[in-house]
């Protein structure tokens, strides 16, 4: 556990250097507007307008393909399928923690039925769950009777729930048929490489047809399935988004010829994630101290692809159990005990009207949004910000800073707030023990932002972001996002040209690789 | 008769057991175990044992050295 705070290699040398680039900002006196009656936002860089009105329509209320959908619905991935058939250098199947959260990792494996019930009992109670998903903890299509025995009990029992599944592609092409039958219109391949010269590098061996493929041999047949079911799957009309890992070194700058291949292909959004390596989680990587990328590494290579296609940023990289919105898993809560003594009423109406509340909700931001954006017009400053925003969901700001398991990352421009990532963090506030190693952690997550939006912010907290150029802002505390990042913007600016704020570049920030720890309750104290 | 599971490294991911062409693989408490009456090492189906092939940990699925190799 103790190897939780351990933030990587490399890091604290990175980070030293990062310090330095602190920018000086002048006292807070105020931003803007507050927040007034039917302020609303919901910070979207692939909300409607970036998608065909078909897709839209597909994607909108699924968490894990919509930015704008997973400040509202969940989702749960059930782990029936434990079998793998490639090796790649950045899993070790041999680890399994409660407290570990990253793909691959699972506390229990569940059977067909198990599952079902289980999709039953957390639909009942979370009716903002949407979805679900087979994502592992091995590949969902080494496995494909318990795969599709799964969705099959699901799609009979409760047809409102959307299905999905996550595979590194080799098997397929042999399956999209049968995931076509079963009305999965969600597919994610991790694609990583399409040379095989890097495949090398990151996949050891690949088992295909009765046969272990190592080497060059292994990489290429891995991507000529990949591709070809990529193909499939656009020719029988389901969505697919491609997870690539980007391992610095390995395949950061390659990964932009990735993205114009899966996007030739059809394609409709392109993942693009840290690296988790540590040396603790036992993998390939991790043992050779292979870094992970930092922040600005991730974005400037997110940014370089996005001419080609839709990027997403708010991915979790969450478990193969995961069980709740993105960013919190309340799997815990349904344990195997806990479902078979449950009495599960799935209440198909309940959950219409959730949704039907969402939607009045979400039309009412994006009216709010484009009103605030006028308020931008007249600007015509290149100035580019980031800000940090604590939430816990609702596309609100309604997080204290103290309680932040992660910031969202907005970056403003004179078009509006866009939505550019998340970071984890430990909590600041955990009752006392190891406050000040947890605010060093947070602000190396977010030291790459001008300011932080937060609910509720401490005295103390408030003068260290202060020193380290960060302005802490609590007068958005419950406002929507995204009319609460451009309002700050707005004033950003007005500030700028008056001389009241420096105009210098902030630094790079780090992206966590360590476990997280679910706190219960946090104690008292509201930083 | 040849090869065994060493208990210790299985992960219980179940990959080995709908590979192998004598139904030898069964579960038992979490982790695989190979019924070694019934295991061929794969001789007169594949080139590799297809355990081996798949297992996801390196020298899990090795030749039980305490016995006879198999006899065709």
């Amino acid at each position: 556990m103790e190897a939780l705070m351990e933030p990587g290699r490399g890091v604290s040398e990175r980070f030293s250097k990062l310090k330095g680039l602190a920018i000086a900002v002048a006292p807070h006196k105020g931003c803007g507007s507050s927040g007034g009656s039917g302020k609303s936002s919901c910070g979207s860089s692939a909300g409607s307008g970036d998608l065909p009105p078909d897709v839209w329509e597909k994607v909108k209320n699924h968490p894990c393909y919509s930015e704008e959908g997973h400040h509202h619905y969940a989702r749960m991935h059930v782990a029936v399928a434990p079998a793998c058939n490639i090796q790649c250098n950045y899993c070790n199947r041999k680890y399994d923690c409660a407290n570990e959260s990253r793909p691959g990792v699972v506390s229990e494996r569940l059977t067909p039925g198990q599952a079902a019930r289980k999709v039953l009992a957390v639909a009942s109670e979370i009716p903002q769950m949407t979805v679900l998903g087979i994502a592992g903890p091995g590949d969902p299509l080494a496995n494909p009777d318990k795969t599709f025995g799964t969705f099959d009990r699901v799609f009979k029992a409760a047809p409102d729930i959307k299905l999905c599944l996550s595979t590194n592609g080799l098997a397929l092409p042999d399956h999209v048929a049968r995931i076509k039958d079963f009305k999965v219109d969600h597919v994610t391949i991790t694609i990583n490489m399409i040379d095989p010269e890097v495949g090398a590098r990151i996949y050891p061996w690949v088992f295909f047809r009765h046969k272990r493929y190592v080497g060059k041999d292994a990489a290429k047949l891995l991507s000529e399935r990949q591709l070809e079911g990529l193909e499939m799957l656009t020719q029988a009309g389901i969505l697919c988004k491609v997870n690539s890992v980007m391992i610095p070194g390995i395949n950061d700058d390659h990964l932009v010829e990735v993205n114009k291949a899966v996007k030739s292909r059809g394609a409709f959004l392109h993942n693009i994630m840290p690296l988790i390596s540590a040396p603790e989680h036992g993998t390939v990587f991790g043992l050779a101290g292979q870094r992970g990328p930092t922040a600005q590494e991730l974005k400037a290579l997110q940014d370089k692809c996005e001419g080609e296609m839709n990027m997403m940023r708010h991915c979790r990289q969450c478990r193969a159990d995961a069980v709740g919105l993105l960013g919190e898993d309340r799997g815990a809560e349904f344990t195997t005990e806990r479902i078979e003594s449950m009495e599960i009423q799935y209440d198909a109406g309940k959950r219409q009207s959730y949704r039907d509340s969402v939607e009045v909700e979400r039309s009412a931001r994006r009216a709010a949004r484009e009103q605030e954006l006028l308020t931008l017009a007249g600007e015509n400053s290149n100035r580019k910000i980031l800000l940090a925003v604590a939430t816990k969901g609702g596309g609100k700001v309604n997080e204290h800073f103290g309680h932040a398991k992660e910031f969202q990352i907005y970056e403003m421009s004179t078009a509006g707030a866009k939505f550019v990532g998340h970071r984890r963090v430990d909590l600041y506030c955990q009752g006392g023990y190891g406050e000040e190693d947890a605010l060093a952690g947070v602000i190396r997550a977010i030291n790459d932002c001008v300011a932080v939006l937060v609910a509720k912010i401490g005295a103390c907290p408030k003068e260290e972001l202060r020193k380290a150029g960060i302005e802490p802002i609590d007068q958005y505390a419950y406002d929507h996002i995204e009319t609460s990042a451009i309002s700050y913007y707005r004033s950003y600016l007005e500030r700028l040209k008056s001389g009241a704020v420096a105009d210098v570049e902030r630094g790079d920030a780090v992206i966590r690789q360590g476990a997280f720890i679910e706190v219960g309750a946090p104690a008292g104290q509201a930083a | 008769m040849p090869y065994k599971i060493v208990a210790s490294q299985c992960t219980g991911c179940s990959a080995c057991e709908p590979e192998c062409p004598n139904k030898a693989i069964f579960e038992k408490e979490g982790i695989f175990l190979i019924d070694p009456k019934k295991c061929t090492e794969c001789i007169g189906f594949f080139d590799e044992p297809q355990c081996v092939a798949v297992c996801p940990v390196d020298k899990t699925c090795i030749v039980d050295k305490s016995l006879p190799r198999y006899q065709k």
